[in-house]
């Protein structure tokens, strides 16, 4: 039996492009989630593996909130497999294709966007088609005026991944040691402050998502032509497009925190570093990043926040479900409760984790409309209209592009 | 005869079938698809493409040296300052109180320490702290370089104070062969230093026996992952951490080029053995022409000196550097240059905690099962060996040492395929399988030598008595040898709650152990989480050696002759 099993999946192996095919049709057995209470049934008792980012203190004690509701609510149990890269889930599902698992497979829900998402929609590793926009909690998603829920990275999200929170990308400083009048206002401005004040910026090492960030922005604002970025890399004249960009790091690298020969390792580390006085200029993909740090006693008080006058990256992070995941009942529910009403205010409170809602306020119950209002975003948090233009993402072509070109120019610098 | 000893006779086979059957199958696991056959992956023609894509990569080099030097230096150092010291100390009440103080330290998991040595030696870390400002004048931490340095040095020591200890017991067991008093009085008596009389007439004998230990350390430096993590360079990393960066890459073809770096890392680790044989002779030759110049080395003071304030630094080093993990463990905000945080909280133990009893279950588990099985079988091939008298030569002793010797992610990798294909990754079994191969050496080791001394004439009256075999093990020679299968079981404990990379592989995250947890949440770089999960990893091993020390104290009050 056994072997039988192993040898089927070398017949078709090799053939990831053979099996688009299959993977194309829905499994027969996919809970529908139009008919919401056959998967609440399906879902008692199952356990979800939901593999999402490890990093975050705060993020994975809300997480571990959201699964203990999950048991008392609707008997599904929810692991937390916390990855230091997202990238690991996605390597995993692709693996257990590859080796002709198509059921049974041991990732249930990944928080996932941009790159990983492009990559998992294009070799069909994810549960199709479209679920999201039937979960009854849709209905409060604020789809048409935050048009990164419905385009991924330029990519359509094509119901294939549920909205999670919003993220925009936001500076912090300390006003004890650096004045809110001397931060700078653009990336051109950034490379001057850090040659005024050597060793006090840096950003976290590629392909960490964070840092490949960071080299996003500076590209958006640095390329000649931005309309580009919105397309897939183009072979001839990449050079030529990221030649500002790699300049600007050029000039930058050597004024960097420990002169660009080590790295933080991502945006909590930053955070460490900020506190610690080894950095002055952080920056981070949630708006309330520093007031949850106040609260956690990570950072002092006397932290603040700015944002670019041209903008700043700005984007929403998801959750996907795996095409042969073992228990899809369960990963909808939860899917369906990050969602809810009750589970967004919580998340944007900064004393759990301050991560910006997906829903529509408009939408929303006069009752929740207010508890959203009613929240304190904290003293270190700009307000909605502070937070300066959102830039779009690129491509995710672009970032695959530029993080292996980093890693060439830099990657062995010492 | 009774069941005991006919198993007793599977016994020795089976070991070896656990040692070196997941050696064979997951060296084989990588190398095949090193050369480009691995049919699920579509690589189905045999080529050394990934080979030369390999040597390509920017930087490979760099760090395949890199990894060959630190395996070098780390074992130079740590040996020396060992030899040193026995040879400064032998005999003398230092001598006993360090014994005491080093032990414990074998049991603190390599994270664990290296995660205390940041803490203490980083720009904004402890030491730096205590000195600000009174000292440098400084109100910021220093933009230096100290961690993840370009030539590692933090990272090898961060090694050096963990090898230390494990090369220091290795030696106090080997010690009792050889006539070390008597030897070293006779030098002494011919006018030669300690040093010299160490050096001349002890080492030889002494590093014969405790060689294959010091290659197993040279092999884990060379392929260690944790602590490169943690401790080692970034730009490039050393060898192992590129293959695990690999490995793990969204696009699967990385995976060839991660099996050709396995290949490349079992080239590395050998190269590093050729070279530690090759200063093995130098080192011999040299001994040899300062011994028979005649000189008598009288005036070694500073030798002593300094393997002594080695051998002290790296005990300090380890428990300072879980103070301060402590210390981070319930601080709240704590800002540079403060020496002290200013305010203390049990915030970060009391959100820890439930959440660790998962890890924490599966940590235990695994430990405890995998340490019986090998404890239950380590007992009956000594007690086979006891019977037949055969098993104590150094091929078999050889065989023990080669999963230490062989870098772990060279065959890891292939074993994680195999259990892929097999169905088997992330069951509980294949775990506990896995820890095994590293658990059953350590307890072989330090339970053979106690069981080979055990006095053979109680034997002798029990079968006098009329005793079987079975009922003599059982009632006579385990629970003389209590004491010496407890420690041997908390070493083994110990080794299975340290490892990192067998568990990654072959839990594939679903099964995670307190140092998974830790290794992943230190990528958080929360240093008060981090501090809550390297303090309960040095817990467990910590509770585990207690209570071997412990135990037989209590089962024994009323047999005088088992107390110590």
């Amino acid at each position: 039996m056994r072997n039988a099993m192993i040898k089927s999946p070398i017949l078709f192996a090799g053939a990831l492009s053979a099996a688009l095919a299959f993977s194309q049709t829905s499994h027969a057995a996919d809970p529908d989630p139009r008919d919401w209470d056959a998967v609440l049934q399906e879902a008692k008792g199952q356990t979800v593996y939901f593999n999402a980012w490890g990093g975050s203190e705060n993020i994975n004690l809300y997480i571990d909130w959201a699964g203990q509701t999950l048991k008392e609510r609707f008997g599904v149990t929810v692991v937390h497999v916390k990855l230091d890269d997202t990238a690991n889930a996605v390597a995993t599902v692709l693996a257990e294709k590859a080796a002709g698992k198509s059921e049974g497979g041991s990732v249930d829900l990944i928080w996932i966007n941009g790159e990983n998402f492009a990559s998992m929609k294009r070799q069909d590793l994810l549960m199709a088609p479209d679920w999201t926009t039937s979960l009854p909690n849709w209905a409060y998603v604020d789809h048409e005026t935050k048009p990164t829920i419905l385009t991924d990275f330029t990519i359509p999200t094509d119901g294939l991944e549920s909205p999670w929170g919003g993220a925009k990308m936001v500076f912090f400083h300390d006003t004890a040691r650096t004045p809110a009048d001397s931060v700078p206002g653009s990336s051109a401005e950034l490379l001057d402050w850090a040659e005024r004040n050597p060793g006090r910026f840096s950003y976290p090492q590629p392909p960490d998502f964070i840092g490949s960030s960071f080299l996003k922005q500076v590209l958006s604002e640095t390329i000649a032509d931005p309309a580009k970025l919105s397309q897939k890399v183009n072979a001839a004249s990449f050079a030529e497009d990221a030649a500002p960009l790699f300049a600007y790091l050029d000039r930058l690298h050597p004024n960097l925190w420990r002169s660009g020969k080590a790295y933080p390792q991502n945006y909590p580390d930053m955070k460490q570093k900020l506190a610690d006085g080894e950095l002055d200029i952080i920056f981070a993909f949630n708006p309330s990043e520093a007031s949850a740090g106040i609260a956690a006693g990570e950072l002092p008080d006397t932290v603040r926040s700015f944002t670019y006058t041209e903008g700043t990256l700005g984007n929403t992070h998801f959750v996907a479900i795996p095409y042969n995941a073992s228990a899809k009942a369960g990963a909808l529910v939860l899917a369906n409760f990050l969602i809810s009403p009750e589970a967004q205010l919580r998340k944007q409170d900064p004393s759990v984790w301050g991560d910006p809602t997906v829903l529509s306020m408009d939408k929303l119950s006069a009752e929740d409309r207010a508890a959203f209002e009613a929240l304190d975003l904290g003293i270190a948090t700009l307000r909605p209209d502070e937070l300066g233009p959102a830039l779009d993402e690129p491509h995710p072509d672009w970032m695959e592009r530029i993080e292996g070109e980093w890693l060439k120019r830099y990657g062995a610098a010492n | 005869m009774t069941g005991g000893v006919r198993l007793a006779r599977l016994a020795p086979p089976l070991t070896l079938l656990i040692l070196l059957g997941p050696l064979a199958f997951g060296l084989a696991g990588t190398a095949l698809p090193a050369l480009g056959y691995l049919p699920d992956l579509g690589g189905t023609e045999f080529t050394t493409a990934h080979f030369s894509e390999l040597a390509e990569v920017p930087g490979i080099w760099r760090s395949a040296l890199l990894s060959v030097a630190i395996g070098l230096i780390t074992t130079l150092v740590s040996l020396g300052a060992v030899a040193g010291f026995v040879a400064s100390d032998l005999g003398t009440s230092g001598f006993a109180r360090m014994r005491r103080m080093i032990s414990p330290l074998l049991s603190v998991p390599h994270a664990a320490a290296a995660f205390g040595l940041a803490f203490l030696i980083a720009p904004s870390g402890m030491i730096m702290r205590l000195v600000s400002p009174w000292l440098t004048g400084l109100d910021r931490p220093p933009d230096l370089l100290i961690i993840n340095d370009p030539l590692a040095l933090s990272m090898m020591a961060g090694l050096i104070v963990k090898e230390i200890p494990f090369l220091f017991l290795v030696t106090l067991a080997a010690l009792p062969q050889t006539r070390h008093l008597e030897t070293m009085r006779l030098g002494r008596s011919l006018g030669y230093g300690r040093v010299a009389s160490f050096t001349f007439l002890l080492w030889p004998p002494v590093y014969r026996q405790i060689r294959l230990a010091v290659f197993a350390v040279v092999a884990y430096a060379t392929s260690v992952v944790d602590v490169a993590l943690i401790l080692g360079p970034h730009l490039p990393p050393t060898l192992p951490v590129r293959l695990i960066d690999w490995m793990n890459d969204p696009d699967l073809e990385s995976r060839f080029l991660a099996s050709a770096g396995a290949i490349l890392q079992l080239g590395v680790t050998l190269a590093a053995l050729i070279a530690w044989v090759g200063l093995e002779r130098i080192g011999a030759f040299l001994v040899r022409q300062i011994r028979d110049n005649g000189r008598r080395w009288r005036r070694d003071m500073a030798v002593r000196a300094l393997a002594r304030s080695v051998m002290g630094g790296s005990a300090v080093i380890i428990f300072g550097g879980i103070a301060v993990l402590a210390l981070w463990s319930v601080s709240g905000l704590w800002q540079f240059p403060d020496a002290l945080p200013s305010s203390f909280t049990w915030k970060s133990w009391m959100q820890a905690l439930p959440r660790m009893s998962g890890p924490l279950g599966t940590t235990l588990a695994v430990a405890g099962l995998s340490t019986l099985i090998a404890l239950t079988l380590t007992i009956l091939c000594l007690e086979r060996e006891y019977e037949t008298g055969r098993g104590r030569g150094g091929g078999a002793l050889l065989l023990i040492y080669l999963p230490l010797i062989v870098p772990q992610i060279s065959f890891m990798f292939g074993l994680q395929v195999l259990s892929i294909w097999l169905g088997v990754d992330a069951s509980f079994s294949a775990l506990v399988l896995a820890h095994l191969v590293f658990v059953l050496p350590y307890v072989f080791l330090s339970l053979s030598d106690p069981w080979r001394a055990h006095d053979r004439r109680h034997d002798l009256i029990a079968a006098g008595l009329g005793m079987s075999r079975t009922r003599t093990l059982v009632k006579i020679r385990l629970p003389m040898l209590t004491r010496a299968i407890l420690t041997a079981a908390a070493v083994g404990f110990s080794v299975s709650v340290g490892q990192y990379l067998p568990t990654v592989l072959i839990g594939a995250g679903r099964l995670t152990t307190v140092t998974t947890e830790a290794v992943a949440l230190a990528a958080g770089g929360n240093r008060r989480v981090i501090g809550v999960y390297a303090f309960m990893q040095t817990l467990l091993p910590f509770f585990a050696f207690a209570i071997a020390t412990g135990l037989p104290g209590l089962v024994f009050r009323n047999r005088r002759g088992l107390r110590v």
